[in-house]
């Protein structure tokens, strides 16, 4: 029975590389992202295969009951990706507001022909 | 140099110049200590040579200092880094109907006078794209140990992937035609481009030639580059270049 929750998480990690290779491939992906995901797709591979890596781990931090780690893991990486796409957000909100600026002072110079745009 | 090369002696000297409308294309990036010295050189060399910097949001003077020195200056409105900043060169030739553009670094490590050794294989119709390489030839180049070990290796994995032989993908000295103005300014990887791109013109069919040069030390600043951004590199490139195995590419690039 073990076997078969190992083979169907194997299935299901490899499922998720290859939905990001095809992400990068049709380039919906960029490479500095999908570095973060195709770590994910590995890491979750690994625990599939190894049976002993949880129980492993579990032991090196002092968790008695190794499903925890698992969870305690899970939630740690995800909390750790919303903060880096916060950041994310924060440099695209950045961006957009100085695109903003500098088509509206182009818009209202070239309404006003003839004074020329200092372009910074 | 005894005497100034002037555009007439200039085009006895090569009259395939003759009528070709050619860019360089400066990107620079906090470049305020180098780029004057960049442009003058630049004009010195090839006075009909039309200069444009893309200045990729520095936080210095060298927007100001470029177009003092009598360059065209793009101001991009944040940082885009390089492969934006040169992919605008691009979009900027292929605007104004340049026939050839040249890449140079903006710090001064590119010899504007190795140009005419540059473009030669593109003026007689050899080849599309030409790569200054530190590595072919005689003139030897000895960069630091794990640089040189990171330029070997994907000079090895794109020898293989382009079925040529490649000695230096990471030059930033290169030479287009019209044809290869027309791709890079549709198709021009983001970050660390230069070891793509050279897979990028094979894929396209576009002939790719490596013209040994010298290139000199920094004239000014440090190499932007730690440590975590060279593993960065490593991966990012390593899988850009194993997706792109994947890719199809139209071969016919349509003239825009």
């Amino acid at each position: 029975m073990t076997v078969r929750v190992s083979v169907f998480a194997a299935l299901a990690a490899l499922l998720l590389l290859v939905v990001i290779f095809e992400l990068i491939r049709s380039r919906r992906l960029h490479e500095r992202y999908a570095i973060m995901w195709l770590l994910t797709g590995g890491v979750i591979l690994i625990l599939a295969v190894w049976r002993d890596a949880l129980g492993t781990f579990s032991g090196w931090v002092g968790i008695a009951y190794p499903p925890s780690a698992l969870f305690v893991l899970a939630s740690f990486f995800i909390l750790v990706v919303l903060l880096h796409y916060s950041t994310v957000i924060s440099k695209l909100t950045d961006e957009n507001r100085i695109l903003a600026q500098r088509i509206a002072l182009l818009e209202s110079s070239l309404q006003r022909p003839g004074e020329g745009v200092d372009t910074r | 140099m005894a005497e100034p090369v002037t555009t007439a002696t200039r085009e006895a000297a090569n009259p395939r110049l003759a009528g070709l409308r050619r860019l360089a294309i400066v990107p620079a990036y906090n470049e305020a200590g180098a780029i004057e010295a960049v442009i003058s050189e630049l004009r010195e060399c090839d006075p009909e040579l039309e200069i444009v910097v893309v200045d990729d949001g520095s936080a210095d003077a060298t927007a100001t200092r470029a177009a003092k020195a009598g360059a065209v200056v793009v101001r991009l409105p944040f940082n885009l880094g390089i492969g934006g900043a040169m992919q605008t060169g691009y979009q900027y030739a292929r605007e104004h109907g340049f026939d050839l553009a040249i890449q140079v670094d903006g710090d001064g490590q590119h010899d504007p006078r190795e140009i005419a050794v540059l473009i030669e294989p593109i003026l007689a119709g050899e080849a599309d794209m030409a790569v200054g390489s530190r590595f072919a030839g005689e003139r030897r180049y000895r960069a630091p140990f794990a640089r040189r070990i990171g330029i070997q290796l994907f000079a090895r994995v794109v020898s293989l992937i382009v079925r040529e032989r490649v000695t230096d993908t990471t030059s930033g000295f290169r030479a287009v035609n019209r044809r290869g103005i027309a791709l890079f300014a549709v198709d021009y990887p983001h970050d660390y481009p230069e070891v793509e791109t050279t897979v990028l013109v094979h894929k396209y069919r576009l002939r790719m030639v490596e013209v040994p040069v010298a290139m000199r030390t920094r004239a000014a600043g440090q190499s932007s580059i730690t440590v975590f951004q060279s593993v960065y590199y490593m991966i990012k490139v390593s899988l850009a270049l194993f997706v792109g195995l994947f890719r199809r590419y139209s071969t016919r690039l349509e003239e825009q």
